[in-house]
C-alpha cells in the first residue's frame, strides 16, 4: 500500500460506468499551459536550428521576433512545469514495482497488458516521462539563460556560450523525442486523454492500467456516493 | 617592384557603377547561392603593426564613414579607446606594453582588431538566419541588417571575438572592409585616412608582394621573426597583419595563434543537426508502426464489470 499514490482531488464516482478523477482542474490547465509553452518552444527553436525550418518564424511575425519571444516563453514553461513538479512528484517516485514493470515493457508494446504487474497512479514509463522532463526543462533552462543574448551572455565567456548552445539544442531534441513517445502514449492508450481533458477516466480504464491506484481510492474510502 | 594600388591611391573621380553586387557571393547564410558567373580579384587590407603609431585616424575614419556614435567613456589608465569593440566601433587600437624577454626592451605594441574577413568564416556558418551573413568572391564577409535577427549566433561562430549585438536595433555590427567603398573603386575609410601608410589596401596578390617587402626590411633591421598573420586554420584572412614577433601573435592583444573554428560549432552546426533530425524521425516512425502493429490499447467490457464489481464490494 502506497498512499503516496493518491493526489488530492482523487476520487471514484460509482456508477455504470465507474468514473474515477485523475486530475484536478488546476492539474489540467496547468499542464496545457505547459504543452502549449512546449510546443510553441519546440516550433520556434527549431525555426533556428536548422535552416530549411526558418520558414516557421513567420508564424511568431519573422526572425526577430522569435528570437526575441523564445527565451520568454522558456521562462513560462519553467514555473508552469515547476507548478506540475510539485503537483506530480510525489506519485513519481519510483518503487520496486517498476523494475518488474520495465523488465516486462515488451509485453505491454506487444499487447499483451495483462502480464504486466498492479501499478499504482504511474507506472514506470510514465514516471520515465516525467523525471525526464524534469531533467531536460532544468537543462534547457540553465542552458537557454545564459544565451539569452539579450540579458545573460555577459555572465560567461564565449568557448562557454558554444558549449552551452549545443548543450541548449541535443536536449530539445531529446525533449522533442520524450514529448512525441508522451503524446504516442496518451493516444495509444484509449481513454487516456479525457483525464486531462475532463480530468475522469472510467472505471475500466484505471482498472485495465492503475489497478493499485484503483484499489487505493477504494479502500482508502476516496469513494464519493 | 612595380608600384602598389592601395587605399592612398587616389581613388577614380568620375562616377563608378557598383563593381560588385549579389551575383558575386559565393556564401550566404542559411541558405545557398548559385555559383557565379565570375570570379573576382581577391582584396585584402594589409595592416603593417610595425608602421602603427596608435594615432586612431582609422577608428575616427571609420566612424566618420559609417556614421556611427561611439559612446564618450572614461579613461582608465589605457589608451584603449572605447574599451573594446562595440555595435558603434568596428575597430578598435588595442596597446600592449610587452617586456621583450630576449633584448629586455619595453615594446608598444599597438593592433588595429577588427573583422578579419576569413575565408571561411565562423560567423557565417553559425548564423540561423538566411541571408544575414554573405561573403563576396573578393572575400569581403558582410552582415546585412534587414536579415539579421539579432541572436548572437556569430559571437559564437567567430574565432576573434568580432561581432556585436546592437542594444538599439538587435542587429549584429562589424567591420564591412567599407564594402560600399570597394563596390566603387575606393579602399576602406580607415587605410584613407592612415598616416603612416600602416594600412594598405588592394588586391590579396599585391598585399602579398607588399608585405613581403616589409618583412624584408624588418629582418634587415632585427626581427628575424617578422613575418605575415594569414592564418591557413580559417581558409587565410582578408585583413592580414605583418607582426615583427610573428611567432607570438598572442602578445599583440591575444591574437589567436592558430584560430579556427570550433569544433563545438562544427558539431553544432553539422552532426547535431543530422543525429537531432533522425532522432525525431525515428521516435515519429516508431510510434506509426506500432501503432500499424500492435493497434490500440482499448478498455474491454470486462474492465469495467471489474471495476464496477470492485467499488460495489468494497463501499
Amino acid at each position: 500500500m502506497e498512499p503516496e499514490d493518491v493526489e488530492p482531488g482523487d476520487a471514484v464516482h460509482p456508477g455504470h460506468p465507474v468514473t474515477v478523477n485523475r486530475y484536478r482542474k488546476i492539474a489540467r490547465i496547468n499542464h496545457w499551459i505547459t504543452a502549449t509553452c512546449l510546443i510553441l518552444l519546440a516550433i520556434s527553436g527549431l525555426a533556428l536550428f536548422h535552416p530549411s525550418l526558418f520558414f516557421m518564424t513567420g508564424l511568431f511575425g519573422g526572425g526577430q521576433n522569435t528570437r526575441a519571444i523564445h527565451p520568454w516563453i522558456g521562462v513560462v514553461l519553467f514555473f508552469s512545469f515547476a507548478g506540475l513538479f510539485f503537483q506530480f512528484w510525489r506519485a513519481n517516485m519510483p518503487t520496486r514495482t517498476d523494475a518488474v514493470w520495465l523488465s516486462r515493457a515488451g509485453d505491454l508494446l506487444a499487447g499483451h497488458e495483462e502480464r504486466m504487474p498492479e501499478v499504482g497512479k504511474y507506472n514506470a514509463g510514465q514516471k520515465f516521462i516525467f523525471w525526464s522532463m524534469t531533467v531536460l526543462i532544468l537543462a534547457l533552462i540553465a542552458s537557454g539563460l545564459l544565451i539569452w543574448d539579450q540579458y545573460f551572455t555577459y555572465l560567461t565567456t564565449i568557448p562557454q556560450n558554444r558549449v552551452l548552445v549545443l548543450i541548449h539544442s541535443l536536449a530539445a531534441v531529446v525533449i522533442i523525442c520524450v514529448w512525441i513517445i508522451h503524446v504516442y502514449a496518451a493516444f495509444w492508450v484509449r481513454g487516456t486523454l479525457r483525464a486531462m481533458v475532463q480530468g475522469s477516466v472510467t472505471g475500466g480504464w484505471a482498472w485495465r492500467h492503475h489497478r493499485r491506484w484503483l484499489r487505493e481510492l477504494v479502500t482508502g474510502h476516496k469513494v464519493s456516493p | 617592384m612595380d608600384p602598389i594600388h592601395t587605399a592612398q591611391t587616389n581613388p577614380p573621380v568620375q562616377s563608378v557603377p557598383p563593381q560588385f553586387s549579389e551575383k558575386d557571393l559565393i556564401r550566404r547564410s542559411a541558405s545557398s547561392v548559385p555559383a557565379p558567373a565570375r570570379q573576382l580579384e581577391e582584396v585584402a587590407k594589409l595592416i603593417d603593426v610595425s608602421k602603427c603609431i596608435g594615432c586612431k585616424a582609422c577608428q575616427s575614419a571609420c566612424i566618420e564613414w559609417n556614421d556611427t556614435h561611439p559612446a564618450i567613456e572614461t579613461n582608465v589608465g589605457s589608451y584603449v579607446n572605447p574599451h573594446d569593440l562595440t555595435p558603434d566601433m568596428f575597430t578598435l587600437m588595442r596597446f600592449t606594453e610587452w617586456d621583450n624577454p630576449q633584448t629586455g626592451n619595453l615594446e608598444w605594441l599597438i593592433r588595429k582588431d577588427g573583422c578579419m574577413h576569413c575565408a571561411d568564416p565562423g560567423c557565417l556558418k553559425a548564423c540561423p538566419a538566411p541571408g544575414a551573413i554573405v561573403q563576396y568572391s573578393n572575400g569581403i564577409v558582410d552582415f546585412v541588417h534587414e536579415n539579421c535577427i539579432g541572436c548572437g549566433y556569430c559571437i559564437k561562430g567567430c574565432p576573434f571575438n568580432i561581432p556585436r549585438i546592437s542594444r538599439v536595433d538587435h542587429t549584429a555590427y562589424k567591420c564591412t572592409l567599407c564594402s560600399d567603398r570597394v563596390a566603387v573603386g575606393q579602399g576602406p575609410a580607415c587605410a584613407k585616412a592612415c598616416p603612416t601608410h600602416a594600412i594598405s589596401f588592394g588586391t590579396k596578390d599585391d598585399m602579398n608582394k607588399l608585405a613581403d617587402s616589409r618583412i624584408t626590411d624588418l629582418k634587415s633591421r632585427g626581427y628575424d621573426k617578422a613575418g605575415l598573420y594569414d592564418p591557413p586554420g580559417v581558409g587565410g584572412t582578408h585583413v592580414m597583419y605583418v607582426l615583427h614577433h610573428a611567432d607570438q601573435p598572442e602578445i599583440y592583444s591575444n591574437l589567436p595563434k592558430d584560430p579556427k573554428i570550433s569544433p563545438v560549432v562544427k558539431a553544432w552546426k553539422g552532426i547535431a543537426k543530422y543525429v537531432g533530425f533522425a532522432a525525431i524521425g525515428i521516435a515519429a516512425a516508431a510510434g506509426l508502426l506500432h501503432s500499424s502493429l500492435v493497434g490500440a490499447n482499448r478498455v474491454t467490457r470486462e474492465d469495467e464489470e471489474n471495476a464496477e464489481r470492485l467499488v460495489r464490494d468494497k463501499t
